[in-house]
């Protein structure tokens, strides 16, 4: 499979031998090397600890590097961030929820309905502009999250852990719909999972991490053409770098981190 | 065939009868505490008339409420003042907490300044504080500070909880979107504050209906000013025994009145989303 178009080679966002070490003295990452490339699905894969939602943190500028730098292509672009949990304003329906960033960018209610309309659209939750977060199931909540996060039509989007919490079935469904999503809105994603499947079913680059501290140990293509589907769960290149990829993860656990 | 229709008969029936027990249920959720109530009130009037005690030792339930008819110009007056110091009070405590605890959220040196004087007049009995405030005050406002004392305390320790307590995650959406911190409080914090002051008003309620009684009962002043709990005092010197039940009466419903009010309040501000709201799907 040929290399994506070369329009997009240029990073949007590089992270250049970025460490993080926290007050404790615990070093949560060092030397991290990472670029992302315009309209690419990067994967950052490893075990738990890894510092993976550490990088997350630090593109979306939560956090700061201690040691190396964060460079944009241009000024930093709008960002959508999703976390692991839903995260919704409890005592807010999905309309306000969704309609937040909106809100806190000093649109008015009216002026931001058709967006708040296409995002609900696009995950599928038209129709339940007023329902509550605590009448939702884990899946439907998560979508709400996912609404939110692409309200503002970000050109990035950070996904930390997004579907950890949810059943097989739910979240097959889910990473489906985020593919075809990113598909129709051509944006960049970034997304952290401890999943070797999920990390080849969705990604077009996944990059390995080992922990303590966390750096990239290896840089695995996942040559598939997007949209994929169901299909490529079950095709021999699916298996082929599934298995790579678990062999990476291993190579990537010291002895000690077996449990 | 046949087995099957048995058996939807068999299923509508028993769908029937599990209405009928939820039913029943209900019905005896109400009628029972009545039932006890009643019993009791008959077992009292019962005692005091086949002993024949006189009613300046233990007036019968027929008596009190008789009293409570008859003096009921006296003491809807006395309620009045009651009602009216209890919101007070309570109405300073909500503005007062809600600002301390706001004051607490921007600055942990104002929290570390203040909190030691907070707990210090919350664990000090308000029995004991009453006389000092009436060499320094007017009766009423006495009394009214006294109420104020031990509401505020509940009031301010939950609101800044609760404050303190919005979700992290939710925290770092807000930064993410470059919320302001006037629209990180009104959007995030005072809504995730809302059910600890909730639960703190309860309190404060009940407390400073308390708070001004203790006071009242100290301050023992009389004429206009008067509350129930003075009328309870000199009810009591002159061996008005039915009429001090009937203030104490008064009181009780009052105190229930006041719960039952911020436990509405409570519920219909959280019912789409808070836990302690929501009946359990069983």
């Amino acid at each position: 499979m040929a290399r994506r178009q070369a329009s997009s080679d240029t990073p949007i966002v590089a992270l250049r031998s970025v460490g993080k070490s926290f007050a404790s003295g615990i070093r949560a990452l060092a030397g991290f090397d990472l670029e992302v490339i315009e309209r690419e699905f990067v994967t950052l894969l490893g075990p738990s600890g890894c510092g993976k939602s550490t990088v997350l943190r630090m593109i979306a500028g939560l956090t700061e590097p201690t040691h190396g730098t964060i460079q944009w292509a241009g000024p930093r672009p709008e960002i959508g961030f999703v976390f692991q949990e839903p995260t919704l304003m409890p005592w807010a329906n999905v309309f306000n929820n969704v309609f937040l960033p909106l809100r806190l960018r000093g649109s008015g209610r009216e002026q931001a309905r058709p967006a708040i309309a296409e995002a609900l659209q696009l995950v599928g939750l038209t129709g339940f502009e007023s329902a509550y977060p605590r009448e939702l199931s884990g899946g439907m909540k998560m979508r709400v999250s996912i609404a939110r996060a692409l309200v503002l039509k970000p050109k990035l989007l950070l996904m930390d852990e997004p579907f950890a919490a949810l059943d097989e079935i739910t979240r097959f469904k889910l990473n489906n719909d985020l593919l075809k999503i990113q598909c129709d809105l051509r944006n960049t994603v970034v997304f952290v999972t401890h999943s070797v499947y999920e990390s080849v079913y969705l990604s077009t680059r996944i990059a390995v991490m080992a922990a303590r501290p966390g750096r990239v140990i290896e840089t695995i293509r996942v040559e598939e053409p997007m949209p994929r589907g169901e299909e490529f769960r079950s095709s021999r290149l699916y298996t082929e770098i599934c298995r790579a990829t678990s062999q990476a993860l291993h190579s990537a656990m010291s002895p000690g981190d077996e449990l | 065939m046949r087995p099957a229709q048995d058996e939807t008969v068999g299923s509508l029936a028993d769908e029937l009868a599990a209405l009928r027990r939820i039913d029943r249920d209900r019905v005896f959720a109400i009628l029972m505490p009545i039932l006890v109530l009643a019993a009791a009130i008959g077992g009292w009037e019962a005692v005091v008339r086949l002993r024949d005690i006189p009613p300046y030792v233990l007036p019968a339930p027929s008596r009190i409420a008789i009293t409570l008819v008859a003096d009921w110009p006296t003491l809807s007056r006395s309620l009045w003042v009651t009602l009216r110091i209890t919101f007070e009070a309570l109405l300073a405590a909500v503005v007062g907490g809600i600002a301390l605890a706001l004051a607490f959220t921007r600055s942990k040196w104002i929290e570390r300044s203040f909190f030691p004087f907070a707990v210090a007049m919350q664990v000090t009995p308000i029995v004991a504080i009453a006389p000092l405030l009436l060499i320094y005050l007017e009766p009423e406002t006495a009394v009214l500070v006294c109420a104020f004392v031990v509401a505020f305390f509940p009031i301010l320790s939950n609101t800044a909880l609760g404050l303190a307590s919005a979700e992290h995650n939710l925290v770092d959406l807000f930064d993410l979107y470059g919320a302001t911190p006037q629209q990180q409080l009104l959007r995030l914090r005072l809504p995730s504050a809302l059910p600890y002051f909730l639960g703190g008003l309860r309190i404060g309620g009940g407390l400073a209906l308390i708070g001004a009684i203790v006071a009242e009962i100290a301050a023992g002043s009389a004429g206009q000013g008067a509350g129930l709990a003075f009328r309870i005092v000199e009810s009591g010197y002159r061996l008005n025994i039915p009429r001090m039940f009937a203030a104490l009466l008064l009181i009780s419903l009052t105190g229930i009145l006041i719960f039952g009010l911020f436990t509405l309040i409570s519920y219909w501000s959280l019912r789409h989303w808070h836990d302690s709201a929501r009946r359990r799907e069983l």
